[in-house]
């Protein structure tokens, strides 16, 4: 092993020792909160996002109306990134599955849906719709589905806010422990200056310092959330089931898992930099 | 080896520690450097590795004129130069061995090496049987042997010395410059700062007498 490779895995070592337990658990907390937040937008958005988010428009047909007339001209649009026909038999076959809804149908005795067209268009063609010969109403979901991912952008921007700020955390418990570490070995490094030893080699295991407490903050952080997911998992399950559904929150990606850890291990090493620009200007 | 010519030092609030100095020293002696408290025996020695630059004038060492040496090459200057403090500088933190282990964590030897290295410096000093010891346990003679073992560990053509006698008894003092006049028998160019003139007059070496701030003749 060469002489380079040697100091740096000591400056390493002496970096893990001097890992405050403490430290990274107050980072780790902290982080865990966007984390845990991130992390649940992710695993919601298969379960609802992907249809809802773009806007429908349903149009509904007058009992008379030509099918097969309308069709070709909605084909013939542009504007229409899809479309889907509905007979009133499936509507009514679809709607009998809801429970309790059966006797409703039965009670009325005849099929009281009209046939309908499914489009997926931007919701300001309804109104020009709506003046199609053989359309009866046109009804756009749009309101709610913008509601909906207005409301997952305001979330999602509270989240990086909150990222943000944390981060900045990060940085400053970091700058604050190096800060502190560089006071507690002042006389060390004082007299390893004196002796020779490079600006560098003083540096180097605070650098590793901060890198370590960082990382260690970003693998407890992704240890509260895998633990809090764990426990939420064992209700949000049950809740799914008696819906039917096999629904539960997902883990990160351990792509993204990674990325958590490499990110605060950055921020720990800036945090151990700023610190040291300002406590380390020694002769 | 070590060259001052027209050397003055001025301190920041004016003091004038040192006033058109010149000397040589040859590789291979052992120079005295004496004077009363204040007269600039401490700014000699803090001038050789760069610890303070001077306000005017050259100091070679080596033939490297240390005034204009950049920032980044200082520490291997220093590499070159054993140093020996009045108040010894230990870490009270580790043993005695991880003291002198010091400067070999910024050298190229290999762990091993390093390891031999250390221990033949305080055996050198007759401290290998205290090695695991606090510096704190030890008395201020032992201490003062254990910096200059660190002093020594990397082996430097070059050994400065500030007042290392100055809180010792004189037993203990005399033991102390044996040491350093041993270094010297090796080839190494010592320079010892003392104001203990009887001390130093039982070595017979070449005297720099200093006055405030000039070398007397």
């Amino acid at each position: 092993m060469n002489s380079w490779l040697r100091q740096h895995a000591q400056a390493a070592r002496t970096g893990v020792r001097r890992l405050s337990v403490l430290n990274a658990l107050v980072i780790g907390i902290a982080l865990a909160l966007p984390l845990g937040g991130y992390t649940l937008i992710q695993s919601l958005r298969p379960a609802g996002g992907a249809v809802a988010l773009e806007s429908r428009i349903t149009l509904f047909l007058a009992p008379q109306a030509r099918q097969a007339d309308l069709e070709a001209r909605l084909r013939a649009d542009r504007r229409i990134a899809a479309m889907r026909f509905i007979p009133r038999e499936e509507a009514l076959k679809e709607m009998s599955r809801v429970q309790g809804l059966p006797e409703v149908i039965r009670a009325l005795g005849r099929n009281p849906l009209p046939d309908a067209f499914v489009l997926s268009a931007s919701p300001e063609l309804a109104e020009e719709l709506a003046r199609l010969p053989g359309v009866a109403h046109v009804q756009a979901d749009a309101v709610w589905a913008r509601r909906l991912a207005a409301a997952a952008r305001i979330a999602r921007l509270g989240l990086w806010l909150l990222g943000g700020l944390l981060a900045a955390g990060l940085v400053a418990v970091t700058f604050n422990t190096i800060r502190l570490q560089v006071l507690t070995h002042r006389e060390e490094i004082e007299i390893s200056k004196l002796i020779g030893a490079t600006d560098a080699f003083v540096r180097r295991p605070f650098y590793y310092q901060g890198i370590v407490l960082g990382m260690a903050g970003g693998l407890v952080a992704l240890g509260v959330v895998a633990v809090s997911l764990w426990l939420l998992n064992r209700e949000v399950q049950e809740l799914a089931r008696s819906y039917g559904s096999n629904f539960r929150l997902g883990y990160l990606p351990m792509t993204e898992a990674l990325a958590v850890l490499a990110g605060s291990g950055l921020l720990g090493w800036a945090g151990a930099h700023l610190s040291l620009r300002r406590h380390l200007l020694v002769s | 080896m070590v060259s001052f010519s027209a050397v003055a030092k001025r301190y920041p609030g004016g003091h004038e520690a040192l006033k058109d100095v010149s000397f040589t020293i040859e590789p291979g002696e052992l120079v005295f450097l004496t004077g009363r408290s204040g007269a600039g025996k401490s700014t000699v020695l803090k001038l050789i590795p760069a610890i303070e630059r001077p306000s005017a004038g050259s100091v070679l060492v080596n033939g490297q004129n240390v005034a204009s040496l950049k920032r980044a090459a200082i520490p291997y200057l220093r590499r070159n130069i054993g140093l020996v403090f009045q108040d010894q500088k230990l870490l009270y933190d580790r043993s005695v061995y991880d003291n002198v282990m010091l400067p070999l964590a910024f050298s190229d030897h290999p762990p091993k090496e390093a390891a031999r290295r250390a221990r033949a410096a305080l055996d050198k000093v007759g401290l290998l049987e205290r090695e695991r010891a606090n510096p704190i346990q030890l008395s201020g003679g032992e201490q003062q042997r254990v910096a200059i073992a660190r002093a020594v560990v990397n082996r430097p053509s070059l050994l400065l010395a500030d007042e290392p006698t100055a809180n010792l008894d004189a037993e203990s003092a005399a033991r102390i410059l044996d040491i350093f006049a041993a270094f010297h028998q090796v080839g190494v160019t010592v320079l010892l700062s003392s104001h203990d003139q009887a001390l130093i007059g039982r070595y017979g070496r070449r005297v720099l007498t200093l006055d405030a701030g000039r070398l007397a003749a």
